[in-house]
C-alpha cells in the first residue's frame, strides 16, 4: 500500500464515525476499528522491505521552489512507531467501544481519534520538516478535542487548553528550529539533513535550532519543565489518556529526538541539556507519582518519570543509550496502556479511582487483578517481565555517565528514580487490589465484559512474553535503533538477556526494589511529610502566566483599540501619506518627459462641476438627500471624464453603476435620520481637515507626477494590443482582456460580487427574522407619502420601455467583443430594466412575475463561466482558454463564434443576479404591516371592475 | 489638462477623507465612495491621458493604453458590490441598535467581557 494511503487512510476515515453515528454504535465503533485496521496490514506490507533494510520512499512534488515537497519515508524507526500507534489503536478503539457511557456522542470520539491517529501516523513516516511541523500542529489540535471530550467538565475543557497552550508554544519554537536547520543544510528533506551532521554542528546555528527543536519536543513529551500539562489532560477519557499518553502524543517529542539523534547528539549541549531534563524528570515525577491518590494521575507522573528516563538515554549520546531507549519505549508503550486501561476498568467499576477508598478488590475483580498486576510489576522493574530488562538496561547506561566530575552522581539519581518508580508501582498494586475487602465501595466492584478486559489482556502477552525471552524482540529493536543511529554510531553488541551475571546493575536494580518496599511500608508517616511540606503548584503558576500575559494584552490592545473607526482612519491615512513622503523624500525623481497636454473651456467647466459638488458635500453633507444628489453630479463628471478620456466602456459602466448605487441608497435613506447632527467639536474638524488635505495634496503630486512621465518599464499593454485581435478575436481590447487574457481575474471577480450579494441578502433575512422585523412593520414614515403610490405615467412608461432597454442590453452584450460594451454593461442596463418594474409597479407584483430566484441566476451564471473554463481542459488546454470560430449562415453576413462569449454570459448573469438581489433584500425592508401590499400595477386603472370609480 | 486630473484626484481624496472622518455612518459611506471615484480615476490614469483614441481595433495607429480601462471597470462593479455591503451593515446597525454612530467606544469597564 501506497505511504500516502497509509497516511490518508485515518484522515478519510474520519468521515465515517460521523456518518455511522445514526447506524448504531457498534457500526460506529466498527467502522473505525476496520479503518485502523486497513491501514496497519497497508503497514505491515512494508515488512519485508524494511526487514530487509530499504528505505521506502513516496514523493510528490508541490512546491519544489520552496522546498516544500510532500515526501514520505518508512525505515525501521518510522515502522515502529507507526506500528505502535496503529496497533494500540486498534485495541484503544476496542476497548473505548466498551468504555463510552450511552450519553457520550461516539461518532464525535471516534472523528477526533481518527484525526489524532492520522497525524501520528504523519509524524512518523513524514520525510519533510515542513509536512512533519504541519502533522505536529496537527496532533496539537486534536489531542485537544479529545481532553476536552467531555466538553460538560472544566478539568477538562482547563486541561485541554493547558495541553494545547503548552504544546502548541512548543510546536512554535519548533518551527523555528527546523526552518533554522534548513537554512543550514540548504534542504527541508529529512533525509538530506540527516546526513549532514559535521554541517550542522559546526554552524554557529546549531545551538539555536537545537534549543528551539528541544523545546518542541519538551513540550510534547512533558519533560520537566514542562512536565505539568500532562496530570491535567487526565481529565480526558480513559481511552484517550491511554492513547496519548501510552503510545502516541507524548511519544512524539521523543520520536523527534530519536528521529534527530544522528545530527544533534553528541555534542556538549545536547548531552547537558538532554539529560539534566531527563533526570530531572524521572526523580520529580517517580516521587510526585507515589503520594498521587488518583490512580490515572498516579499513572499520569509515572509516565512524566518515563518518558524522563527516555529522554535522559537518548541524551548521553551514546549507542547503548539509544538501543536501551527504543527497548523501554517498546515496553513503556505496552504495560502502560494496559495500566491505563485498568485504570479504566476499575473506575468504570467502583465509580472512584481514589486509591484511598479502594483495596481489596482482587478476591472482587480477578481479571482486573492480574492484568494490572503483572503490568505494574513490570513497570517496578521485576524480573521475568519487560520492564526490567529495559530498566536494568537503563541503569547499566547510568554507570557510564558522568555528570560534573561526579560519576557517582548519574547512578545514585537514577537508583533513586528505580526506587520511587518501583514503591509507587507497589502502591498501585497493594492499595488498590490487596488487604481487606472493604464494605464502602461506591458501586459494586465486578469485573467488566471481556470488551474491556480483552485489550489490556492482549498487551500483557508481549509483557511477559518479552520478559521471558528477549531474545524475541532483540532483532527488531536492533533493527529500530539502527535507523535511529543512522551511520552516526556502531551498533553495540549488547545482546538482551535476563540474567547479565553479578554486576553493578543488578545491585542497583535490587537497591530499588528493596527500597520500594520498605518505602511502602513507610507510607503513612511519609504522606504526613510530603502533605506538610509546601511546594510549588505547577498549575497555579501556569495560570498566573497565563492571566499576566493576558492581562499585558489586553492593556495593549485596548490602549491602540479603543473601537473608534475615525481614528484607525486618521492614524492609517496619516502613516500612509507619512511613508510615501519619505519614499519622495529618499528616492530620485526624474524629469518630466510628457508634455502636458491643452485644455479648453469645456474640460475647466467639468472640472469646476466636479470641485463644487466634491466640496458641496463637504459643507452640505448633514442634509442626506442633497449630498446623494452631489454624489450624482460628481459621479456623472467622473463617466463624462472617462468618455473624453478614450475609454467608452468605463463611461458605459460608471453611469449604469452610479444608477444603481443611488437607487440603493434611496432605499437606504429611507430608514436613517434625514440630517447628521453636528457632534464633532471645531478642534476635531480641524484636525480632519489638515488629515484630508495633506492627503489630498499627496494624492494629487502623485499622480501629477506620474501623469507627465512615462512608465518605468515597458508596460505589457503592447501585447495585449497585439493580440486581442489575432489571439482573442475581437477588436475590443479592453472586453477581451476582461473575458479572455484575464478572464480568471474576472471570474474571481464575478464570485466576489455574487458573495456580496448573498451577504446581504443573509443579512436582511437576520435582521427581518429578528426584534427589527417588528419595528419595521410598524414604522412610521417621518415624511408624508405620495397619495398616488404607482403613478400610472410611470406603471405605463416602464411597460412600454421595458422590451426596448432588454432589446439594448442585448445589443450591448452581443457586441461587447467588438464594440464598447459586454457582460457587466448588459447586466447592469438589463437589472436598471428590472428595477424600474419594482419602482412603478410595487414590490409584491414585480417579485409574483419573478419566475427565477436570484441566487439561481448568480449560480448560473459562475457556473456557466466555470464550466466554459473547465471546457478547455477537454482539449488539453489550460482553464479557460478561449477559441473562437467566424461562421457564415447564408441570409446574413459573416459572424463570430467564440468561447469567450459564454464566458461573457456568465459574467451577464452573475451581474443580474447580483445586483437584483442586492436591491431585492432593500427593498423587502421596507414593506410596512399597515399598508397593504397592491396586487395590481396600478391603483387606478380603468380596465379593471373594482377600481374605486371618481365621484360622479 | 493633467493638472486638472491630478487636482480631481486630490480634490476628491480630500473630500472623501474627510467625510470617512465622520462620526456617523451615513457620510462615512457618501465618503467611501468618494474615495472610490478617486481611486478608480487614479488607477485609470495610470495609462496617462490619451484624448480620442479608444482601445477598439480600427486602421487608426495610437491607442490608448487598455489594460488600467479593464482593470478599473471590474472594479467599478465590485466598488458597487462594496458599497451595498457596507450599507447593508450601517443599516443593521441602525435598526438593531438605534444608532448609526461610528466610533464604537470601549469602556474600561466594559472591557473584561468584551475583549
Amino acid at each position: 500500500m501506497s505511504l500516502f494511503l497509509i497516511v490518508a487512510l485515518p484522515f478519510l476515515g474520519a468521515l465515517l464515525p460521523g456518518l455511522m453515528n445514526s447506524a448504531g454504535r457498534q457500526a460506529c465503533a466498527g467502522v473505525t476499528f476496520m479503518v485502523t485496521l486497513v491501514a496497519l496490514v497497508g503497514l505491515l506490507t512494508h515488512l519485508p522491505a524494511v526487514l530487509a533494510g530499504e528505505l521506502v520512499t513516496a514523493r510528490v512534488e508541490w512546491i519544489p521552489q520552496l522546498g516544500l515537497n510532500l515526501t514520505l519515508m518508512l525505515d525501521g524507526l518510522g515502522f515502529f512507531f507507526a506500528c505502535l500507534i496503529l496497533g494500540i489503536g486498534l485495541l484503544i478503539i476496542a476497548y473505548a467501544r466498551s468504555y463510552l457511557a450511552r450519553g457520550d456522542h461516539m461518532g464525535e470520539f471516534f472523528t477526533y481519534l481518527l484525526l489524532f491517529q492520522g497525524a501520528m501516523v504523519g509524524i512518523v513516516l513524514s520525510d519533510n520538516v515542513l509536512i512533519l511541523l504541519i502533522f505536529w500542529e496537527l496532533t496539537s489540535l486534536s489531542s485537544f478535542l479529545l481532553i476536552g471530550y467531555w466538553k460538560h467538565l472544566p478539568e477538562g475543557r482547563q486541561g485541554a487548553r493547558m495541553a494545547l497552550t503548552v504544546t502548541g508554544m512548543g510546536g512554535l519554537a519548533m518551527i523555528g528550529g527546523m526552518l533554522l536547520l534548513g537554512q543550514i543544510t540548504g534542504s527541508y528533506d529529512l533525509s538530506v539533513i540527516l546526513e549532514n551532521r559535521e554541517l550542522i554542528q559546526a554552524s554557529p546555528l546549531y545551538l539555536p535550532a537545537l534549543i528551539l527543536i528541544l523545546l518542541g519536543c519538551f513540550t510534547k513529551s512533558a519533560q520537566f519543565p514542562f512536565h505539568f500539562w500532562l496530570p491535567h489532560a487526565m481529565a480526558a477519557p480513559t481511552p484517550v489518556s491511554a492513547y496519548l499518553h501510552s503510545a502516541t502524543m507524548v511519544k512524539a517529542g521523543i520520536f523527534l529526538m530519536a528521529r534527530m539523534w544522528p545530527v544533534l547528539s553528541g555534542t556538549p549541549e545536547w548531552f547537558a541539556i538532554v539529560t539534566t531534563a531527563g533526570l530531572i524528570t524521572m526523580v520529580l515525577g517517580a516521587v510526585i507519582a507515589l503520594f498521587k491518590h488518583d490512580l490515572k494521575a498516579l499513572l499520569a507522573f509515572s509516565t512524566v518519570s518515563h518518558l524522563g528516563l527516555i529522554t535522559m538515554l537518548l541524551g548521553t549520546g551514546t549507542a547503548f543509550g539509544a538501543l536501551a531507549a527504543v527497548f523501554h519505549i517498546l515496553n513503556h508503550a505496552t504495560f502502560k496502556a494496559a495500566l491505563f486501561m485498568s485504570a479504566g476498568i476499575v473506575d468504570h467499576a467502583v465509580h472512584t479511582r481514589d486509591i484511598r477508598r479502594l483495596g481489596g478488590l482482587r478476591h472482587l475483580m480477578p481479571v482486573t487483578f492480574v492484568i494490572a498486576t503483572l503490568a505494574a510489576l513490570s513497570m517496578a522493574g521485576i524480573p521475568l517481565l519487560n520492564g526490567f530488562l529495559s530498566k536494568e538496561m537503563m541503569l547499566e547506561e547510568s554507570l557510564h555517565t558522568t555528570f560534573f566530575d561526579m560519576p557517582w552522581l548519574v547512578p545514585a539519581l537514577a537508583t533513586f528514580g528505580a526506587l520511587f518508580s518501583a514503591a509507587y508501582s507497589f502502591r498501585l498494586i497493594g492499595h488498590t487490589f490487596l488487604g481487606k475487602v472493604r464494605d464502602d465501595y461506591p458501586d459494586h466492584p465486578h469485573d467488566p465484559k471481556p470488551g474491556l478486559w480483552l485489550p489490556p489482556a492482549l498487551l500483557i502477552i508481549p509483557v511477559v512474553v518479552i520478559g521471558l525471552a528477549p531474545f524475541l524482540a532483540e532483532p527488531f529493536v536492533k533493527l529500530v535503533t539502527a535507523s535511529v543511529l543512522g551511520g552516526a554510531a556502531e551498533m553495540p553488541s549488547a545482546h538482551f538477556k535476563i540474567w547479565h551475571g553479578l554486576g553493578p546493575a543488578l545491585y542497583m536494580s535490587i537497591v530499588a526494589v528493596i527500597g520500594g518496599l520498605i518505602l511502602l511500608a513507610l507510607f503513612t508517616p511519609l504522606l504526613r511529610i510530603w502533605d506538610a511540606a509546601p511546594r510549588p503548584e505547577a498549575k497555579s503558576i501556569f495560570d498566573r502566566i497565563i492571566a499576566a500575559s493576558v492581562g499585558l494584552s489586553r492593556a495593549v490592545a485596548l490602549r491602540l483599540h479603543n473601537g473608534a473607526f475615525s481614528r484607525y482612519a486618521a492614524i492609517m491615512a496619516v502613516t500612509v501619506v507619512a511613508v510615501g513622503y519619505y519614499a519622495w523624500a529618499t528616492g530620485t525623481v526624474g524629469a518630466a518627459t510628457r508634455a502636458m497636454q491643452p485644455t479648453n473651456a469645456v474640460q475647466i467647466a467639468g472640472w469646476l462641476m466636479l470641485v463644487a459638488a466634491a466640496c458641496g458635500l463637504v459643507f452640505l453633507h448633514r442634509n442626506r438627500l442633497l449630498s446623494l444628489i452631489l454624489i450624482g453630479i460628481v459621479g456623472l463628471i467622473v463617466s463624462a471624464g472617462f468618455v473624453f478620456f478614450s475609454a467608452p466602456d468605463l463611461a458605459m459602466t460608471q453611469l449604469t453603476v452610479e444608477v444603481v448605487t443611488i437607487i440603493l441608497l434611496l432605499l437606504a435613506l429611507n430608514f436613517l435620520p434625514n440630517r447628521t447632527p453636528i457632534e464633532s467639536t471645531v478642534l476635531r474638524r480641524t484636525r480632519d481637515v489638515a488629515v484630508s488635505l495633506a492627503a489630498g495634496a499627496a494624492t494629487m503630486a502623485l499622480s501629477y507626477h506620474y501623469l507627465l512621465r512615462d512608465t518605468v518599464a515597458p508596460s505589457i499593454s503592447e501585447f495585449h494590443l497585439a493580440n486581442s485581435y489575432k489571439g482573442g478575436g475581437g477588436t475590443n481590447v479592453v472586453n477581451v482582456i476582461l473575458v479572455d487574457f484575464r478572464g480568471f481575474d474576472t471570474y474571481g471577480e464575478i464570485i466576489v460580487l455574487g458573495i456580496a450579494a448573498l451577504l446581504i441578502y443573509a443579512l436582511t433575512e437576520t435582521l427581518l427574522s429578528g426584534p427589527v422585523r417588528a419595528r419595521l412593520l410598524n414604522r412610521k414614515p417621518d415624511q408624508p407619502r405620495a397619495g398616488d403610490r404607482h403613478p400610472m405615467m410611470m406603471v405605463v412608461m416602464t411597460r412600454v420601455i421595458m422590451p426596448v432597454v432588454l432589446l439594448v442590453g442585448f445589443y450591448i452584450f452581443l457586441r461587447g467583443h467588438n464594440e464598447p460594451g459586454g457582460g457587466f454593461i448588459a447586466g447592469l442596463i438589463v437589472s436598471i430594466a428590472v428595477v424600474m418594474q419594482y419602482m412603478a409597479s410595487g414590490f409584491a407584483w414585480a417579485s409574483a412575475r419573478l419566475r427565477y430566484p436570484y441566487h439561481g441566476i448568480i449560480g448560473t451564471g459562475v457556473l456557466i463561466a466555470g464550466l466554459t473554463g473547465i471546457g478547455s481542459w477537454f482539449f488539453n488546454k489550460p482553464f479557460l482558454t478561449s477559441d473562437f470560430t467566424y461562421v457564415r449562415i447564408p441570409p446574413f453576413y459573416k459572424f463570430e463564434l467564440a468561447t469567450a462569449a459564454l464566458f461573457d454570459l456568465g459574467v451577464f448573469l452573475a451581474v443580474v443576479g447580483a445586483v437584483m438581489l442586492t436591491l431585492e433584500s432593500f427593498s423587502r425592508l421596507a414593506r410596512r404591516a399597515h399598508v397593504p401590499e397592491a396586487d395590481h400595477p396600478m391603483d387606478i386603472d380603468p380596465s379593471r371592475e373594482d377600481t374605486p370609480k371618481a365621484e360622479a | 489638462m493633467e493638472l486638472l486630473v491630478a487636482s480631481a484626484i486630490g480634490i476628491l481624496t480630500a473630500s472623501g477623507l474627510y467625510l470617512v472622518l465622520r462620526l456617523r455612518t451615513f457620510p462615512v459611506i457618501m465618503g467611501t465612495s468618494l474615495l472610490t471615484y478617486a481611486v478608480n480615476v487614479f488607477l485609470f490614469a495610470s495609462g496617462r491621458l490619451t484624448v480620442g483614441a479608444p482601445p477598439i481595433l480600427t486602421d487608426a495607429t495610437r491607442y490608448t493604453d487598455p489594460l488600467p480601462q479593464a482593470l478599473v471597470l471590474t472594479a467599478i462593479v465590485i466598488s458597487f458590490g462594496m458599497t451595498a455591503v457596507v450599507v447593508m451593515i450601517a443599516l443593521g446597525a441602525y435598526l438593531g441598535g438605534n444608532d448609526d454612530q461610528v466610533d464604537d467606544l470601549i469602556p474600561a469597564s466594559d472591557a473584561e467581557d468584551r475583549t
